[in-house]
């Protein structure tokens, strides 16, 4: 039998629909008054602004087409990407190559590229550029610190333009230079790293399809905290690998000294591929936190090659990544 | 109208607002949406700095009395220091419960085998017995000889403090070292080699309470 239990509340005392509509109004009213009155406040009640989001524009690469190797993960926030950075030329603080690269002018630029190779030159930017096809290309970038993001970086393959130049059949790596200047990058008149920064690559490596050279992320320029004008992209390896500001490009034979490797051998490697199996000596790698994940979020598990294993393991066939890592 | 307030007065709750003002401007960061693109870092990092700032000025107070005379600025040690302890605790609950939530297995791995975490989980636990012993009645429990060894303990936490610092950072290790310099000259002031040749020396010792029941209400 079905016993009817009377309403809880009895109907006296339910409001009125007018009364709680225009209540729910007032309120609307005052968060949006609160969130017009300070940047703060519409952060804590509305989340990001559309251009801390997608950026302030404008966007001059916005029809590049999105590559089919782009992941369909949710891009981190342009504020985060470009206020979260390491980029020591400008200060070992995570705000500071926001705040110090005012005096840096990443235009004219030209990058010189030699070493083993037929066509060495050294070219305007411009020129440098003026044959690639920039696509959009969403990666997740994995940084040897244990957290990550997702960027929307503007670029091509690196490989397509280190064949311009035809490197020769003795050259096995390519070595990368980032600008030295402390007149325009305060953080290189601090010896904190053996300026000019730079990297390496195996040759095939650098020829991967995968590996890229930026221009862009978000459709806009890169600013200057994120490289400008022009730097390296390999989604595999830890952020560090992705050398910024470039101004040198050289085919080599032998194995190129990197900066954060000739810093601390023994923690930073040549390869340094993202794998979650071997821990940097002071911390683990098996897990990262996902910048813009919130406050509450649990770190996420880090995938080996950062997710990119079946289109890069083969380059390390055989390899016993633990000692080459 | 009312006679001039002896700064004994009013100075302990200045100083108690003091230490409890990093807690706050956290606090008010948070509420603005103001931690940065990675919140639970910028927790961490503001607790762990701040408890390390507040151990040092512990330490500091002995050689402020040392360099001035007034015995006085002891009686804001306790204060201070539980201060201190109490960032440290929060520090260590961020990396509980936001950095790692709680996976006992991964975090045992890094009190274990990270050197920076193990002797940063060693300061936090040196100053449990510390902070336990802080009370009037457990200094008369102790007896004054043997609270004081006791807490000499403080030393060894400060310094693995700020060895948990320099073992964390990548490669500018320019702040930790300014703070080993600090926790160095704090500990060289109060050698008696030293000591001596301060100009509050002389007029502190009636007062130090080496030999009384350590720090007073």
């Amino acid at each position: 039998m079905l016993i009817r239990r009377p309403p809880d509340i009895p109907s006296s005392e339910i409001t009125p629909r007018e009364l709680y509509m225009k209540r729910r109004l007032f309120l609307k009213a005052g968060a949006a008054g609160l969130a017009a009155a300070s940047p703060a406040a519409a952060a804590f009640f509305g989340g990001d602004s559309e251009a801390d989001r997608i950026g302030p524009g404008p966007k001059p690469y916005a029809d590049a087409p999105r590559h089919p190797a782009s992941t369909e993960e949710e891009p981190t926030s342009y504020k985060d990407a470009t206020t979260y950075n390491n980029f020591y030329e400008f200060g070992t603080g995570k705000d500071d190559p926001a705040r110090n690269s005012d005096a840096f002018e990443p235009r004219p630029w030209s990058v010189q590229v030699d070493g083993e190779c037929h066509k060495p030159a050294t070219l305007p930017l411009d020129d440098l550029l003026r044959p690639h096809t920039l696509e959009d290309r969403v990666y997740r970038l994995r940084c040897v610190e244990a957290w990550s993001m997702v960027i929307p970086w503007v670029g091509f393959p690196l490989g397509d333009l280190l064949a311009r130049f035809e490197p020769t059949s003795a050259a096995r790596f390519v070595e990368f230079t980032t600008l030295l200047d402390p007149a325009q990058m305060p953080g290189q008149r601090s010896r904190v790293l053996d300026w000019p920064y730079r990297e390496g690559l195996r040759l095939d490596e650098a020829m991967h399809p995968l590996t890229i050279l930026a221009v862009g992320l978000y459709g806009e320029v890169l600013p200057k905290q994120n490289g400008a004008p022009l730097r390296l992209v390999v989604p595999w390896k830890y952020g560090f690998k992705s050398i910024k500001s470039i101004v040198r490009i050289r085919f080599v034979r032998e194995r190129p000294a990197t900066a954060w490797n000739t810093s601390a051998p023994q923690e930073y490697g040549f390869y340094s591929n993202v794998n979650p199996r071997v821990s940097h000596p002071r911390w683990s790698q098996a897990k990262e936190r996902r910048i813009g994940d919130g406050l509450l979020a649990p770190k996420r598990e880090t995938l080996m090659f950062n997710g990119y294993g079946d289109q890069v393991a083969h380059l390390y066939a055989g390899m016993d990544l633990t000692k080459h890592f | 109208m009312g006679r001039i307030l002896p700064p004994q007065r009013y100075l302990k709750p200045v100083v108690f607002l003091l230490c409890l003002a990093p807690l706050v401007a956290l606090v008010w960061r948070g509420m603005g949406g103001d931690l940065g693109a990675n919140p639970v870092e910028a927790i961490t990092h503001h607790t762990g700095l701040w408890a390390l700032r507040l151990l040092m000025a512990t330490l500091a107070l002995t050689p402020v009395r040392l360099i001035t005379g007034w015995s006085g600025v002891l009686r804001y040690r306790r204060m201070v220091g539980l201060f201190a302890f109490f960032y440290a605790l929060l520090h260590f609950i961020t990396y509980l419960w936001l950095d790692q939530h709680f996976a006992w297995g991964d975090i045992a791995t890094d009190i274990l085998k990270r050197p920076y975490i193990t002797v940063g989980f060693g300061a936090l636990v040196l100053l449990v017995p510390l902070a336990a012993t802080s009370t009037n009645a457990m200094v008369r429990r102790l007896g004054a000889r043997r609270w004081l060894r006791l807490h000499r303990l403080v030393y060894v936490s400060a310094l693995l403090g700020t060895l948990h610092f320099l073992w964390l950072v990548k490669a500018d290790i320019r702040e930790p070292v300014l703070y080993l310099a600090l926790f160095v000259m704090l500990m060289a002031l109060r050698t008696p080699t030293l000591g001596r040749f301060l100009p509050g020396a002389a007029a502190g010792r009636g007062a130090r309470p080496r030999g009384r029941t350590g720090p007073r209400p």
